[in-house]
C-alpha cells in the first residue's frame, strides 16, 4: 500500500513538473488553455482588433487575417493568376502581370509593407515585393485590390523590398542576386569583375505614379533585407548584405566565410540632391509599369525606358558600410530611430549599431578602407551593444511600445524578448517550428501596437491534422502585453508567409468600399442600362455588351456566333448593393470565370471551337433565382448565314 | 388677437416649410442579411433611401414577388403636394398678420383635413403596391399581400416592415398644435376682455 502511495505521489509530482517545465506544455496547451481561448475568441458577428496582412510567399498573393482570432478574411491576388477572382484571366487584369519578359503569371511575394505617415502605418495602401521577376505591387486598402505593379530594372531577386520611408516617399528594392548591370552575356565565373547590385528607390506616395526615381550601383554582394530609419534617422535606409565574398557557386559555404559582412547605410535625401545636381547616369533599360483604375476597371501596361543611376564613388556621403557579423539577414530599426539591429543569421548573438555613433564616425571620417568608393566604418565605432541571446540563427527583430525588442531565431526555433539599451534577455518562448519572420502590429514603425506578436514559421510537421506530404505553413499568436510572453493560438497560412504587417482595424475598415458607383464606371465597354444590351460584330471579333442584375443576364439568348469567332463578353454588374457580385462562365472557355463586383465591368474572351449551343451562367450564388441565371449561345459553322441576334425574355 | 397668438400662428404656418427639409414617413425593411435594415423615406416631393441606390435595391427584392417598381416619377402626388404645402404656409402667414380667429380656425380645419387625406392617399399607394402583383412573379405565396402597415410593423415573408411617421409629420403636427394654441389663447383673451 505504501509503495502504491509513493508511486501515486511521484506520478502527481511528475505531472506538475511536466506541466511547468519546458515549452512543450505551452505548445500543446495545458494549464492556461482556457484563458488563452478567451483571449482569441471573437464572438460571432464581432470584429477582430487588427487586420494582419501576410505575404503568400510562393503563392504570389497576399492574405488578410483577423487578429487575435487568426481567421482568414481574404486572399488578395497580386503576382499570380487567380481563377477565383479572374485576376490575370479577364482582359482587364491581364496587363497587371505584364513585364519586360511578357506575361509572367506568378511570383514569389515576400514582404508586405503598409504605407506610413510620420512613421506610423496609416492604412491607405500596402506594398509587397515580387522576388523572382523583380516587381513591387501596391494594394489599395479601400478595395483590397492590386492597383499598381512596377517592374524593377537592373535587379535579380527583389528581396530587400519594399521597405518604406517615413512618409511613404519611397519604397526600396535591393537586389538579392547581383547580376551584370546592364545585363550582358559573360562567364559566370567573371562574377567579381562583371556582377553588380542595385539599390532602387521607387516613388510611392502618389497612386498610379510609381516610378524608379533612382538606383545606386553597388558592389556585387547579396542585398538581403532593409528598413528605412525613423525620426532622426528617417533620411537613411539600411540594407543588409551577405556574400561579400562575391562567390558565384556553392554559396552555402563560399558566401559564409567572412566573419563580418555589411549593413549598407544609404542617405536617400543626399541621393535626391545628387539627382537634382544631375549626377544620375542614364542607364538604358526597359521595364513595365502597370496601373489598374477603379474608374475604367481596366489595367494599362506602359513601357518605361531608362533609369537614373548614382555611382557611389562619384557621390561622397551617399552610402557607408557598417561591418556586421555573420551574414546578417534582417535589419531592423527601433521606434526611436537610434538603434539598428543586425540579425547575424549564422551566429548566436545580435549586433546593434547606434545611429548617433554612425553619424559621429562619418563626421570623424573614421574609415577602415572602402569597397568601390564606399567607405567602411570601423565596427567598434558604430556598435552600440550585443545581445547575447543563448539562441542560434537570429533572423528578424520587431519592437513593442515599451522599449523591448523581439527576435526570431530560426535554428533554435524560438522568440527571444530583450531590452533595448541594456541588451539583456528578458524572456523566451519556443516557436513551432523554425520561425522565420515575426510580426508585431506596427512593430517596424514609430508606433508599435505592442499587444500581440505573430510568429511566421517555416516548418509545420505535426501541428495540425496531416494533409499528405504538403502542409500549409503555420503561424502562431503570442500575447506580449505582460512581462512574460504567452502562446495563444496556432493557425495555418497560405503559401509561405514571409513577412507580415498588421494595423488596428478601425484605421482600415472605415474606408472600405462596398460597391463601385455605376455612374462613375468609365469602362470602354460598359453599359449602364439593360436597354443598351447588345451584340456587335467587328469582323471575326464579336462583342457582347451584357448586364447582370438579380436574377438574369441580358442578353441570355445569342445567335449568329460562328466557329472561329473571337467573342468578348463585356459583363457589367448593374447591382448597387453591398456584397452582390455576379459571376459569369461559359462552357469550353479556356481561361476562367468572371466575378464582377457591383458597378464593375469585366471581360471574358471566348473562342468557340465547335458548332452547337453552349450554356453560360452566373457562378456566384447571388439570389433566390440564381439557379435560373443562365443563357445560351448558338454557335454555327464558319461561313454560315445565321444572323446575329440577341434577346432576353422573348419567345 | 394678441401678439403672442399671432406669433404662434406665424410659427405654426412656417413649420410647414420644414417638409422640404425632412421626410414625412420612414419605412424600414429588416432581414438577417441586411444588417441595419433598408430604410426608405417618403418626403413631400420625393422618395429616398439610405443611399442613392436603396430604391433600386428594394425594387430588385420586390420583383421576386411581382410588385411594381417604385418609381417616384410615376407618383403625381409628389409633384402637386409641394404646391399645397406652400399655399397653406402662405395662407397661414397672411392669417397670422390679419389676426382673425375664424381664419385661423379655418386653416386648422383644412390642415387636419389635408393630413387625413394625405395618410389615406399613402395607404392607397401602399395597398396598390402590396396587392397589385404580377401574375408571372417567380415567388407566389397564396393569399399573401405585401402591403406594409401605415403605422407599426408587420412580417412580409422574410422581411419585417416597420413604418412610422418621421420628423416632417411631427413638425406638421406641431404646426397645427401651435395654430390651435393661437386660436385657444386669442379666445381666452376675448373672454377676459368681455368680462
Amino acid at each position: 500500500m505504501k509503495i502504491y502511495l509513493n508511486l501515486l505521489t511521484a506520478a502527481i509530482l511528475a505531472t506538475f513538473i511536466g506541466c511547468n517545465s519546458g515549452g512543450d506544455s505551452a505548445g500543446k496547451g495545458a494549464l492556461s488553455s482556457s484563458k488563452a481561448a478567451e483571449k482569441v475568441y471573437v464572438a460571432p458577428g464581432e470584429y477582430d482588433e487588427f487586420y494582419a496582412f501576410m505575404s503568400g510567399g510562393f503563392s504570389g498573393q497576399l492574405s488578410v487575417y483577423g487578429l487575435p482570432s487568426g481567421r482568414l478574411l481574404k486572399v488578395i491576388p497580386v503576382f499570380s493568376q487567380d481563377a477565383e477572382k479572374s485576376y490575370g484571366y479577364n482582359e482587364e487584369t491581364i496587363p497587371m502581370l505584364n513585364t519586360s519578359f511578357g506575361f509572367v503569371p506568378w511570383d514569389d511575394a515576400h514582404h508586405p509593407e503598409l504605407s506610413q505617415t510620420n512613421g506610423v502605418p496609416d492604412g491607405r495602401w500596402i506594398f509587397i515585393n515580387g522576388n523572382n521577376t523583380p516587381r513591387i505591387a501596391r494594394i489599395d486598402l479601400t478595395t483590397f485590390e492590386t492597383t499598381e505593379i512596377i517592374e524593377i530594372p537592373n535587379s535579380g531577386g527583389n528581396h530587400s523590398s519594399p521597405f518604406i520611408t517615413e512618409n511613404s516617399e519611397y519604397v526600396v528594392a535591393g537586389t538579392r542576386f547581383s547580376v551584370p548591370i546592364p545585363q550582358k552575356d559573360v562567364a559566370i565565373n567573371s562574377y567579381k569583375e562583371n556582377f553588380r547590385g542595385a539599390l532602387s528607390y521607387i516613388r510611392a506616395d502618389k497612386p498610379g505614379e510609381m516610378a524608379v526615381s533612382f538606383q545606386i550601383l553597388v558592389p556585387g554582394f547579396d542585398y538581403d533585407l532593409a528598413h528605412s530609419g525613423k525620426g532622426k534617422s528617417s533620411d537613411w535606409t539600411f540594407f543588409t548584405t551577405y556574400n561579400t565574398e562575391q562567390s558565384h557557386t556553392l554559396k552555402e559555404i563560399n558566401a559564409s566565410q567572412n566573419d563580418k559582412d555589411f549593413i549598407a547605410a544609404v542617405n536617400w535625401k543626399k541621393a535626391e540632391e545628387y539627382i537634382k545636381e544631375g549626377k544620375g547616369r542614364d542607364f538604358p533599360v526597359e521595364y513595365m509599369h502597370n496601373v489598374y483604375s477603379d474608374i475604367t476597371h481596366t489595367a494599362t501596361s506602359n513601357k518605361i525606358s531608362g533609369v537614373k543611376v548614382l555611382i557611389p564613388s562619384e557621390c561622397p556621403g551617399l552610402i557607408y558600410y557598417l561591418p556586421t557579423p555573420k551574414s546578417p539577414h534582417g535589419v531592423d530599426v527601433d521606434p526611436t530611430g537610434e538603434y539598428i539591429v543586425g540579425n547575424g543569421k549564422l551566429s548566436a548573438d545580435l549586433t546593434v549599431h547606434s545611429f548617433e555613433k554612425m553619424l559621429k564616425a562619418i563626421e570623424n571620417e573614421s574609415f577602415d578602407g572602402d569597397v568601390d568608393g564606399i567607405p567602411i566604418l570601423n565596427f567598434e565605432d558604430v556598435v552600440a551593444g550585443t545581445v547575447v541571446s543563448g539562441g542560434l540563427g537570429p533572423l528578424h527583430t520587431e519592437f513593442d511600445n515599451k522599449g523591448n525588442a523581439y527576435t526570431s531565431f530560426f535554428i533554435s526555433s524560438e522568440v527571444v524578448k530583450w531590452k533595448i539599451g541594456t541588451w539583456e534577455v528578458l524572456d523566451r518562448l519556443p516557436a513551432y517550428y523554425s520561425i522565420g519572420h515575426l510580426m508585431i502590429p506596427g512593430g517596424d514603425s514609430k508606433k508599435p501596437w505592442g499587444k500581440y506578436l505573430v510568429a511566421l514559421n517555416k516548418i509545420t510537421k505535426d501541428r495540425y491534422l496531416p494533409t499528405g506530404p504538403e502542409m500549409n505553413h503555420s503561424a502562431q499568436l503570442y500575447d506580449i502585453s505582460g512581462d512574460k510572453m504567452e502562446l495563444l493560438l496556432d493557425f495555418p497560412t497560405i503559401g509561405e508567409p514571409h513577412y507580415a504587417q498588421a494595423i488596428p482595424a478601425e484605421l482600415v475598415m472605415k474606408n472600405s468600399k462596398k460597391i463601385y458607383p455605376i455612374n462613375e464606371n468609365e469602362h470602354a465597354y460598359a453599359i449602364k442600362n439593360e436597354r443598351d444590351a447588345k451584340v456587335v460584330r467587328e469582323g471575326k471579333v464579336v462583342r457582347v455588351y451584357m448586364t447582370s442584375i438579380r436574377s438574369h443576364l441580358n442578353p441570355d439568348n445569342i445567335e449568329g456566333i460562328k466557329v472561329g469567332d473571337e467573342v468578348y463578353f463585356h459583363l457589367t454588374n448593374l447591382e448597387q448593393d453591398w456584397d452582390v457580385p455576379h459571376g459569369f462562365s461559359i462552357m469550353g472557355a479556356r481561361n476562367a470565370e468572371l466575378l464582377v463586383m457591383p458597378g464593375q465591368t469585366e471581360t471574358l474572351r471566348w473562342v468557340p471551337q465547335r458548332e452547337g449551343v453552349y450554356p453560360f451562367y452566373c457562378t456566384d450564388f447571388c439570389s433566390a433565382l440564381h439557379q435560373e441565371m443562365q443563357g445560351y449561345v448558338r454557335v454555327s459553322p464558319a461561313g454560315s448565314d445565321v444572323p446575329l441576334k440577341w434577346s432576353m425574355g422573348e419567345d | 388677437m394678441s401678439k403672442l397668438s399671432k406669433v404662434l400662428m406665424l410659427v405654426g404656418a412656417l413649420l410647414l416649410l420644414s417638409l422640404f427639409a425632412v421626410p414625412l414617413w420612414k419605412i424600414t425593411l429588416e432581414a438577417p442579411q441586411y444588417p441595419g435594415g433598408i430604410s426608405m423615406y417618403i418626403w413631400i416631393d420625393k422618395i429616398t433611401g439610405d443611399s442613392e441606390f436603396t430604391l433600386q435595391n428594394i425594387n430588385i427584392l420586390n420583383h421576386y414577388v411581382g410588385m411594381k417598381n417604385i418609381e417616384p416619377d410615376s407618383i403625381p402626388e409628389l409633384t402637386y403636394f409641394p404646391y399645397i404645402v406652400v399655399t397653406m404656409a402662405v395662407l397661414g402667414v397672411i392669417f397670422s398678420f390679419i389676426g382673425n380667429r375664424k381664419m385661423v380656425l379655418t386653416w386648422i380645419i383644412i390642415m387636419i383635413g389635408l393630413g387625413i387625406l394625405g395618410i389615406y392617399d399613402f395607404y392607397l399607394w401602399e395597398y396598390d403596391y402590396g396587392h397589385n402583383l404580377s401574375p408571372t412573379a417567380p415567388i407566389k405565396v397564396p393569399g399573401m399581400a405585401y402591403q406594409p402597415p401605415v403605422i407599426g410593423s408587420k412580417m412580409l415573408l422574410n422581411f419585417k416592415a416597420i413604418s412610422y411617421p418621421h420628423w416632417g409629420s411631427l413638425f406638421l403636427g406641431f404646426g397645427i398644435l401651435l395654430a390651435s394654441a393661437s386660436y385657444y389663447l386669442s379666445g381666452k383673451k376675448r373672454r377676459l376682455n368681455q368680462s
